[in-house]
């Protein structure tokens, strides 16, 4: 060491051009990260201050009591809530009960490899889009049927069941094993203990799967345009038929050259916005409380 | 099933065993046969749309995926219109959305004090909450504008001679899709690249910086070399959701038949062209051109998430043998 010639490059001791270029481009990426993040919540901040902003105006009682504006009329979107509600809750209906046994299978019975095929086969279902589950529903059920809420919600729940399943299968991997062990050396039965104990216990975090899951799909537009789009404007409960929903009337107010339309699309989507966000901060509430229990279990 | 037998050895208690075993056996059947549905509709999602699409399929050939045309009156169709559309946005939105999100995990990770990570983490994630009909209303009526008056002026001063900045100004084109694109997939590949960041083993990041390098220094060296599969996965379901994203791009590209080398020009992807096609169809021929346009769709983003997939259970595979 002590006959090895100076050499600069490897004195930290000094301030060497090396050291101040170093501690420039720590600097750059510093300031490019956080730009990055303001980009991002800016964005956010920008669409939803538009989408208060334009929509707000038009709210009024009219507009969640009557339906859609027939050509030069004031209305509502009571129709498009009526039909939402409707068709996101038959969705339900339909994925949350496969998504939670397909879960059950997937912690409770399968083997390490089943299991990691299964998780592989929902998270491509979860990547195929939604048109493409639109048309594939279309194909299956429309054609020579005709449109139907029903057939939309099979949609929807299509979208829902990798979703539900995936979150559930995540809750139940972190159920602690002695509880299941407990149970059964108490001689529950497998399946009363997954029912009356794993369950429950797992409780917060289905539920902050399914809200997500709620939330996503209650903005879907591409799955319903194929199954459930072609409606008539009034509110009506017959799931048989078409109905219409929130986002394909925005979809189609979007489209639209007429102002007045464009600004009941503004409403529309604040309405839709506003439930999305407040599902997901209920998601995340949710999920907050149920960290809590577990971490102070 | 509820009353458990007093006496194991009394008279009834095997069949009471079975009963319970049945409760057991039953449970079990079910969850295996919600498990079998799932696995089965992915396959019935494949099976249908390209069964929906093979009269087209035959009808056209392969050529369809490299014939520039759409012209119901003349009854000729091709993809390579909405093809190119798809792979031009997707690839700007990734070029983009790639290094932004990266950043915006970098900075939640390392940067930001625990207190304004937390809240600005949920707001990046509900920036991917945001429905895509909502955004590309937004779009439509307010981005594309300023796209149009700001941006593609202030691109063409100095970019101009450039084809891909040339031409007119347009509220709708390839442009505004790409940047929509963008927004929609920052959410996703930064959520993953945050959750890789923060897995990285503490100690490797304080021994790289306890030898003197910068943080930017450790992050390169160590974290991006610990989680470069995972970006790589993360980017790939980026484009996934890029290539698939439908009603978003359908309302600010502006929709075109022919390509056009002008970024400002209006275009098409293959999911917006199918959207667009919602209300029906002129002749048996064009539906049967649009399933195949499907399963050109369905193709692309079933190999895209199927690589990323195989990224990550590789990934995890080789975490677990740290």
């Amino acid at each position: 060491m002590t006959a090895a010639p100076h050499d600069d490059r490897y004195d930290i001791t000094t301030r060497s051009g090396g050291l101040r270029r170093r501690r420039i481009t720590e600097k750059v990426f510093a300031g490019l990260a956080v730009g990055s993040a303001v980009v991002a919540v800016g964005i956010l901040a920008l669409v939803l201050g538009t989408v208060i902003h334009r929509g707000i105006t038009e709210l009024s009682l009219d507009f969640f009591t009557k339906p859609r504006p027939l050509f030069g009329q004031a209305g509502g979107i009571a129709d498009a809530l009526v039909g939402s509600a409707l068709i996101v809750g038959m969705a339900m209906v339909m994925a949350i009960p496969c998504s939670i046994l397909v879960a059950i299978f997937m912690s409770e019975y399968a083997g390490p490899r089943v299991s990691v095929g299964l998780r592989v086969v929902l998270d491509v279902l979860n990547g195929v889009p939604a048109i493409i589950v639109g048309i594939f529903v279309f194909g299956l059920l429309v054609v020579g049927r005709g449109q139907s809420a029903i057939f939309g919600a099979f949609a929807l729940a299509i979208l829902m069941l990798p979703m539900v399943a995936r979150a559930t299968q995540e809750v139940l991997e972190i159920v602690p094993r002695s509880l299941r062990e407990a149970s059964l050396a108490l001689g529950v039965t497998r399946w009363r203990t997954t029912l009356s104990i794993i369950l429950p216990t797992a409780i917060g975090g289905i539920l902050t799967g399914v809200v997500i899951a709620v939330a996503r799909v209650a903005g879907e537009t591409a799955p319903l345009l194929f199954t459930s789009s072609i409606a008539a404007n009034q509110v009506s409960a017959d799931v048989s038929n078409a109905l219409p929903t929130l986002p394909v009337t925005i979809f189609v107010f979007s489209e639209s050259p007429d102002p007045g339309e464009q600004a009941a699309g503004w409403a529309a989507a604040l309405v839709l916005i506003l439930f999305v966000l407040v599902l997901n901060v209920i998601a995340k509430v949710v999920a907050g409380r149920q960290r809590r229990k577990h971490e102070g279990a | 099933m509820t009353s458990v037998g007093f006496d194991p050895a009394a008279p009834g208690a095997d069949l009471e065993r079975h009963g319970i075993r049945l409760g057991d056996v039953l449970f079990q059947g079910i969850a295996v046969a919600a498990s079998l549905a799932a696995t089965a509709l992915l396959g019935l999602i494949v099976y249908q749309v390209t069964s929906d699409a093979w009269p087209a399929i035959q009808e056209f050939g392969a050529s369809f995926i490299w014939t520039e045309a759409w012209d119901p009156v003349k009854d000729v169709y091709g993809a390579l219109t909405f093809v190119y559309g798809t792979v031009v946005t997707s690839a700007i939105a990734l070029l983009l959305a790639t290094p932004l999100s990266i950043a915006i995990a970098l900075f939640l990770t390392e940067i930001a004090p625990r207190r304004l990570a937390a809240p600005i983490a949920t707001m990046v994630e509900l920036l991917a909450a945001i429905p895509s009909v909502v955004l590309g209303l937004w779009g439509i009526l307010v981005f594309g504008p300023w796209v149009r008056d700001t941006l593609e002026p202030f691109l063409q001063s100095f970019l101009g001679w450039c084809p891909l900045f040339s031409g007119d100004p347009s509220q709708a084109g390839m442009l505004p899709a790409a940047l929509v694109l963008t927004i929609m997939i920052i959410p996703i590949t930064s959520a993953i690249c945050r959750e890789l960041f923060s897995r990285t083993p503490r100690d490797l990041m304080d021994g790289s910086m306890a030898l003197g390098s910068t943080r930017w220094e450790a992050i390169r060296g160590v974290m991006f070399a610990y989680a470069a599969p995972g970006i790589a996965a993360a980017v790939l379901l980026g484009l996934g959701r890029a290539f698939g994203e439908a009603i978003a791009v359908n309302q600010v590209i502006g929709g075109a038949n022919s390509i056009n080398v002008s970024l400002f020009a209006p275009a098409d992807t293959l999911g917006s062209r199918i959207a667009a096609q919602y209300q029906g169809a002129t002749s048996s021929l064009q539906v049967g051109a649009i399933l195949y346009l499907g399963v050109i769709l369905m193709v692309i983003s079933l190999v895209t998430n199927v690589v990323a997939q195989v990224i990550v259970t590789r990934f995890e595979r080789a975490r677990r043998a740290y």
